[in-house]
Formats: C-alpha cells, sequence, structure tokens
C-alpha cells in the first residue's frame, strides 16, 4: 500500500495538497478550542476586574512594564523567526529551517527566563496569591488580582514550554532534510501554535501590566 | 505546490510594526485618557493580533474556512462573555 | 472490483488482516479504534450502572439503611461522573462516529488517525485518574463540582476526578477535530454537503459543539483544582470572587454538552427511520440544518441551570425564552421522522424499535425540558426528582436508546455477524418497560416535593420509589441481555451479508466486515442519501461496479 504513495504522504490522502490541507485545518480547529480555553480566563478577568477595579489597578501597579515591554518585543521577534522557519520550508531551505527555528527557541527561552525573574520578585515580596500573601496597602481584594495574573501568565507559559519541547523534536528532523516544500506541515502547524500563543500575550501585556498606569480610583 | 509564499519583507514590515505598536501601547498608558485608556489599549491589541494572523499565520490568503474557523471561534467568545455579562449587569436592576 | 483473500481462500477484511494484541494496541484503522472504544466504553457504562444500583436500592425506602449519607453522596456523585463524561459523551461519536463517517463519506480512514488512536489512550487515562479517585473513596460534591463546596469544603477526591474529567476532555476534542476534518476534506468525489447522510451531518453539529465548548470547562476545572490544591481563591466570595462565575462558565460546556449525548443519537435515529421506512427522509435539509441549529442554539440558554442562584433576574429570563427556541429545531426532527414513516413501509426490526422507543421517550423528556425552562415551574421543582426524571428521559430514554438501536442497525457491518432477531427484540422492549417503569415515578415524586440527592424521604413517597427501583432492575436485566447476545454472536452468530437491511448508503456498499481500507475502489457519488423510493433511482452505485441490494437477508439464526 504504502510503497505506491510518494515519501511523506500518508495512505488514506490521496494527495500532498489534501494531507496538507487536512493539516492546516485541524490545527486551525484546534486553535479555536485554545480561544475558547483562553477565553474563560479572559471573561473570569472581566467579570472580576469590573468588581473590583482599585485592587486591579493595584495589583497592576506592581508589575514591571519595563519587564514586560521586553518580554513582549521578545516574543513578537520569535514570531519573525518562526515565519522565517516556515518561509524557509516552504522554499526548500532545510538547514535555514532548523536554524530559525532554534532561534525561535532560544527568543522563547529568553522570554521564560526574564518571566521567572518576575515570578520570583513577585513571590519574595508576598504577592503570590493563597494563605501567605501580603498585601499592605489600603485596597481590598488585591490578591484577587495575582489569582488571576498567576494564572494566565502561568497557563501561558505552560503553553510556550510545551511548544518548546515540541520544538526539540523538530529541529534535529529538520535538520536531517525531513521537511520538503511539498511535506512540511509540522513546520507550518507548530507556526500556527507558536503565533497563536503570541497572540495571547499580545493581548496578556496591557490588560495586566498596563491597566493602573493612570488610574486613579 | 499551489500554497502561497509570503515574501521576507512583508514578513520584517509587520515585525517592526509590532514592535512600534507595542511602543505605542505603552506610551498611551501613561496619558490619563479616562475610561478610554482601557478602549485604546484593546483596540492596539486588537490591531496587532490581526496582523499577526492575516500575515504570520497566513490568513489574508488562506481558505474561506479557515477564515470562517478564525471568526466563528471568536463569535462564541463573544457569547460567552455577552451573556455572563447579561447577568452581572442587570443583577442591580432590582436594587 | 476485487477481493483480497487469505492463503486459504477467505475473504480478508480489517478483523482478520492482521493478529495479536499489539496489532490492536498499535492499530490506526478508525475501525479498529471503535472496537476498542467500544470494550471501554461497556467498562464505564457498567461501573456507572453500579452506582445506579446502589442509588435504587438505598431509596427503596425510606429510611437510609443501606449506606450512610456521605456513601450515598458519592454514588450519585460518581454514577454520574461515570456515565456523562465516561459513557454518554464519547459513546456514540467515538464507537459509530469512528467507524462510520469514514466509511460513509467513502474515505480509508479518518483524516487523524494517529491522533484517533491517541484520544482512545487518553481516554483511557483519563478513566484511570477518575477510578482511581473512585477507589481511594470516591467524590461527593455531585457531578457539577459546584464551588464554594468542591474548591473548600469537601473531603473527597476531588483533584484527582477532576483531572480525570479535564483529561477525557482532551479525549474528545481530538475526536471532534478529526470528525470536522474528515468530513470537510476527505469526502468521496461527488459526495456534496447535501448528499450526505445525516448521521453525519449530526456528528459534524456534535463535533462543533466539543470544540467550543470542551475548553471552557477543561479551563474551568484548572481553576477549581487550583484553588483547591494551592488555596488560590479564584471563585472565594471572601476575596472579591463569586462562586456563581463558576457556574456560568461550567455551563457553558456542560449545557452544550446535552447535545453532545443527544445529537449524535439523533443523527443515528435519521438513518434508522430512513432504512426501515424504506422512504426518503422528509424534509432532509431541516433536519440536517436542525442539527447546526441545535449545535448553536445550544450555546445560548445556560443560564437556565441557575434561575434559582443569584443570577439577575433579567438574564434568567433572557435564558428562559432561548431556551425554548431550542425546542423549535428540536421538534422539526420528531415531525420530520413521523412524517417519514407516513405511508412508509414500516418494518419492526431491532434497530427500528429503538428509534421508536427514541421518539417516544426523547418527545417526553424535551417537553418536560421546555416546562423546567419555564421560569416559575423552574422555582418549584428546582432540584426535585423531577428534573432527575427529564434528564434521564432524554439522556436515557433519547442518547441510549438511539446508541443501542445503532448498535443493533451496525453491528452485522462492524462484526460481519448477526445476532439472535427475537432476544433482540425482547431485550429491546424489556429496556422500554423497564425505562418508563424507572422513570416516569420521578416525574410524580419531583412534582409532590421530593428533592434530588436526598438518601432519606418521608414515607409517603415509598410506592413511587419502590416502583422505580423495581423499573431499574428490569432496566438493568435489559440491558444485561444485548451483551450477552452480542458477546455470542461474535462466534456463533449467522454470517452477515453485505448489506442485511437492505439499506442504502456507502457504508453497506462495502464487505461486512468491511476491508482494511474500507473500499476497494472509492466511489463516485452520484446520487442523494436515502434514494429508497422507485421514482428516485439513485443509489445504483453502478458507477463503481456495485448493485445496491434491496433484497433484505434473512435474519433467522439457522447455525449455532
Amino acid at each position: 500500500m504504502a510503497d505506491t504513495h510518494a515519501p511523506g504522504l500518508q495512505h488514506h490522502f490521496d494527495s500532498y495538497e489534501q494531507q496538507q490541507e487536512a493539516s492546516f485545518f485541524g490545527m486551525w480547529v484546534f486553535l479555536a478550542t485554545e480561544v475558547l480555553f483562553f477565553g474563560g480566563l479572559f471573561c473570569v478577568y472581566l467579570i472580576y476586574r469590573t468588581a473590583n477595579p482599585v485592587a486591579f489597578a493595584a495589583g497592576s501597579r506592581e508589575l514591571d512594564i519595563l519587564l514586560g515591554g521586553i518580554n513582549t518585543a521578545v516574543l513578537i521577534g520569535s514570531s519573525l523567526t518562526m515565519a522565517l522557519a516556515v518561509h524557509a520550508a516552504q522554499v526548500g531551505k532545510h538547514k535555514m529551517i532548523a536554524i530559525w527555528m532554534a532561534l525561535t527557541g532560544i527568543l522563547g527561552g529568553t522570554f521564560l527566563g526574564i518571566k521567572a525573574v518576575e515570578y520570583s520578585h513577585k513571590i519574595h515580596e508576598g504577592h503570590f496569591p493563597g494563605p501567605h500573601f501580603v498585601w499592605h496597602g489600603p485596597e481590598v481584594n488585591v490578591e484577587m488580582f495575582f489569582n488571576i495574573y498567576f494564572m494566565m501568565t502561568g497557563l501561558h507559559a505552560l503553553h510556550m514550554i510545551i511548544g518548546m519541547g515540541i520544538m526539540l523534536v523538530l529541529i534535529p528532523l529538520a535538520w536531517k532534510g525531513r521537511f520538503t516544500p511539498d511535506s512540511h506541515n509540522y513546520i507550518e502547524g507548530f507556526g500556527l501554535y507558536w503565533h497563536f500563543v503570541d497572540i495571547v500575550w499580545i493581548f496578556l501585556f496591557p490588560l495586566l501590566y498596563l491597566l493602573g498606569v493612570t488610574s486613579h480610583v | 505546490m499551489s500554497e502561497h509564499v509570503t515574501s521576507i519583507t512583508t514578513y520584517l514590515v509587520i515585525f517592526f510594526a509590532l514592535l512600534v505598536l507595542t511602543g505605542v501601547t505603552v506610551g498611551v498608558a501613561y496619558v490619563d485618557l479616562g475610561p478610554l485608556n482601557d478602549v485604546v489599549a484593546m483596540a492596539i491589541a486588537v490591531f496587532k493580533a490581526s496582523l499577526v494572523v492575516l500575515f504570520f499565520m497566513h490568513v489574508k490568503n488562506s481558505r474561506r474556512m479557515t477564515k470562517i474557523t478564525v471568526v466563528s471561534s471568536l463569535f462564541w467568545l463573544l457569547i460567552l462573555f455577552g451573556l455572563t455579562l447579561s447577568d452581572y449587569w442587570t443583577r442591580g436592576f432590582l436594587g | 472490483m476485487s477481493e483480497s483473500v487469505d492463503t486459504f481462500g477467505r475473504r480478508l477484511h480489517y478483523l482478520n488482516a492482521d493478529f495479536g494484541v499489539k496489532s490492536w494496541l498499535l492499530t490506526r484503522d478508525h475501525k479498529r479504534i471503535a472496537l476498542l472504544y467500544l470494550i471501554s466504553i461497556t467498562i464505564f457504562f457498567a461501573l456507572g450502572g453500579l452506582m445506579a444500583v446502589g442509588i435504587r436500592l438505598e431509596l427503596a425506602t425510606p429510611q437510609g439503611d443501606l449506606v450512610q449519607p456521605d456513601t450515598y453522596n458519592r454514588l450519585f456523585t460518581m454514577h454520574g461522573v461515570l456515565m456523562i463524561f465516561f459513557f454518554l459523551i464519547p459513546s456514540i461519536p467515538a464507537v459509530l462516529g469512528n467507524f462510520l463517517i469514514p466509511l460513509m463519506i467513502g474515505a480509508k480512514d479518518l483524516a487523524f488517525p494517529k491522533l484517533n488512536l491517541a484520544s482512545w489512550y487518553i481516554y483511557n487515562i483519563a478513566g484511570f485518574f477518575t477510578l482511581w479517585a473512585v477507589a481511594q473513596g470516591g467524590v461527593d460534591t455531585g457531578w457539577t463540582f459546584y464551588t464554594p463546596y468542591s474548591t473548600t469544603y469537601s473531603n473527597s477526591y476531588v483533584i484527582a476526578t477532576a483531572l480525570g474529567v479535564f483529561i477525557s476532555g482532551f479525549s474528545s476534542i481530538l475526536t471532534a477535530v478529526n470528525f470536522i476534518v474528515t468530513i470537510h476534506r476527505m469526502r468521496a468525489p461527488g459526495l456534496t454537503w447535501f448528499r450526505l447522510p445525516l448521521f453525519i451531518w449530526a456528528h459534524y453539529a456534535t463535533s462543533l459543539v466539543i470544540i467550543l465548548g470542551t475548553p471552557v470547562i477543561a479551563v474551568t476545572i484548572l481553576m477549581v483544582a487550583a484553588e483547591r490544591l494551592l488555596h488560590i481563591g479564584i471563585f472565594d466570595p471572601a476575596l472579591g470572587g463569586d462562586p456563581v462565575l463558576f457556574q456560568h462558565l461550567f455551563w457553558f460546556y456542560s449545557h452544550p454538552a446535552v447535545y453532545i449525548m443527544i445529537l449524535p443519537s439523533m443523527g443515528v435515529v435519521s438513518e434508522l427511520i430512513a432504512a426501515f421506512t424504506r422512504k426518503r427522509i422528509f424534509g432532509y435539509k431541516f433536519i440536517a440544518g436542525a442539527s447546526v441549529a441545535i449545535a448553536v442554539l445550544g450555546f445560548l440558554v445556560w443560564g437556565h441551570h441557575m434561575f434559582l442562584s443569584s443570577q439577575s433576574v433579567y438574564a434568567g429570563m433572557v435564558f428562559s425564552v432561548l431556551s425554548m427556541l431550542v425546542a423549535v429545531p428540536s421538534a422539526i426532527k420528531v415531525f420530520n421522522w413521523i412524517a417519514t414513516m407516513y405511508k412508509g413501509s414500516v418494518s419492526w426490526d431491532t434497530p427500528m424499535l429503538y428509534a421508536m422507543g427514541f421518539i417516544g421517550l426523547f418527545t417526553i423528556g424535551g417537553l418536560t425540558g421546555v416546562m423546567l425552562a419555564t421560569l416559575g415551574i423552574d422555582i418549584h421543582v428546582h432540584d426535585t426528582y423531577f428534573v432527575v426524571a427529564h434528564f434521564h428521559y432524554v439522556m436515557v430514554g433519547g442518547a441510549i436508546m438511539g446508541y443501542l438501536g445503532g448498535l443493533h442497525f451496525w453491528w452485522p457491518k462492524m462484526t460481519g455477524r448477526l445476532y439472535p432477531v427475537f432476544w433482540s427484540k425482547f431485550a429491546a422492549i424489556i429496556i422500554f418497560v423497564g425505562f418508563n417503569l424507572t422513570f416516569f415515578p420521578q416525574f410524580l415524586l419531583g412534582y409532590l416535593g421530593m428533592p434530588r440527592r436526598y438518601h432519606v424521604y418521608p414515607a409517603d413517597f415509598q410506592v413511587l420509589n419502590v416502583m422505580s427501583s423495581a423499573g431499574a432492575t428490569v432496566l438493568g436485566v435489559g440491558y444485561l441481555i444485548p451483551l450477552v447476545y452480542f458477546v455470542w454472536s461474535m462466534r456463533y452468530g449467522k454470517r452477515a451479508d453485505r448489506n442485511p437491511w437492505g439499506a442504502i448508503g456507502l457504508e453497506w456498499n462495502t464487505g461486512s466486515p468491511p476491508p482494511q481500507h474500507n473500499f476497494h475502489e472509492i466511489p463516485t457519488v452520484d446520487w442523494d442519501a436515502y434514494g429508497y423510493l422507485p421514482d428516485t433511482p439513485a443509489g445504483t452505485g453502478e458507477s463503481w461496479g456495485i448493485a445496491v441490494p434491496t433484497q433484505r437477508q434473512d435474519r433467522t439464526q439457522d447455525d449455532g
């Protein structure tokens, strides 16, 4: 069965085109579930921030806009390198796929490193929610902001860690020339996932870091 | 292969646009616009996300079905937000 | 058209193409994965049923004399969790859908065979977590995991159970992604959307609900687990949180989940009605559209579970009206099925008995649903046995009737064997009688005011409760009979023809059981679904060399 088929084409597909369309469409449908997954969190954010505007502004002012801003730039950069990796796959430069993806991984690691620094500051200041949460200001319910901050950024970071794990598998395969212009669905599909994670951060950054700058309430 | 290949120049232009918009969103946050601060911040975020979706994720040149998938996921997000808010916004109406 | 044969001249098909445990556990064949799912799901159905036995035994007397109140709480919780997340949600899609979707659309497999196998493993891992929680002592929050009880006060194994539910969500998401992509991209040439069997439409709509709903409960469960494990009080009112927000997020998925359970069943019934009345289904496009309409409207009604929470009265009114809207597409389906039977040549084979049962019971379940969507009535019967009876009419009377009907219809296709005619009809009737005896008294109990989830009740309610428990015994026997003859038939049943019912559909145009890659030649479809009438010469299938038989196989068991 398989020997009558071209390399990289699974037996139940008729053509590379059908295989590729199926794989992209599958990835997009999966991303729709991801939209709703983070959507649940954004919904919680929306309701609680409406109910506790002062606490959210106060909590937000504790975050470091500089580090958050740098991380935004880093993540956008990693999206660029990922897009270039996909481009390399489309034009058939398989070593360049590996190089661009490795760069994407390094930028992703940088993001997580900076995130870890931020986390350790917050935990050190007693802002990790739970029994040991400390807040000296007059505002009430600031802990709720940090609940949501850690939940949202934590799940975002988890998505990045999963993404980097997948990259570790894909980079060696790319280097060995496993992906051709006809058959590189894994690279493109992974690219879609990575860009999605970037988009989530594009929303998290203003919602978590910037909301309290001018807030006088 | 009939796949559309986006040029590297386009990628670079989008990348710089995203960086500039990040700067803008930080800058605007320091200007006191009252409740409009949130509106502006979200408008910029939506615009940035659209750039990523359309160009980095190739939706601009993709099949109609992909576009429908994107739009319907956002529509369901609106259902989730909208009907949940329909409760919270009207709770006080009875005084 | 050539049949492959093995060295002994026997026809090769998916069951004998390969042997050994490994050929099953590492298979990527959607047909084998469907059978793997069938086994897992049957086990979880039996376990969930066992919990129900405990519940009904306890309720046979007004006193709490069999189990402790705490044990009772765990029994009904585990019954709900196992039946909903591990039986009803995967049942028809993962078994019948998995087996039939590629066959019905003329594809060699689902779009992502490896993900399909992965989804079965994930399902089992999820089940393992849940059973581990049961073994530890179970969970007592009710299947709804309402906060703050689940996050703060419950002393049972909430996290393990919730984790099981969370993981099972991945399995249904993978199945749904697979179905959507397969239905979009893998249809045989000429098989346009409006030529698809209604079973496919129903599964498409179901997959939409799974895709868009499941992630929300996944993230909600994570928040509950974080709150319980790390004491991050996301739904804690002391920190400005709101337990009712949990209910919103929970029901955003869990109400549409009802349609995940019932829509595939409606798809099965559409197939059965057409096949056993030998007529083109009446109002094909309306039934297809009604599936999608139910999927969409199903997302707009979740607040009707929360009329008696602190939800705003105005939101309650909106949700009440929207809930009644769902009755419209549901009624469209029921009327179209009945119209199909009108002047049809109806034959009372076992699957048709289940289809008839479905229509009657689902109608009762659906209409009581409209009653419950009415704010005033709901306040009266909220959290009573009326609600319990209502959703069992939809879930057991609807979803399980459809599942069993489908299993009886496609069993010859799946295994290549026929089951005994008498015993299967006997079981169908026993199940119908037992079901009504179990659940109809619960409508009365609820209306009289017996609350759900209590293990003791006033002596006045005993007669109806004993009727219900007696009915449950009959129902249990009814479920055991098919288990026996299905297993029996796999070895001793008469061999089935390619098309024992004389039905129309691509799955009947290939061998029973189907060959490993489903079709020796991919068909080109130039006919509409259900071309049973003589004036619609559809389904001749001559373009690929097979005439659709209209003869039915004699199904009396002569060997064995």
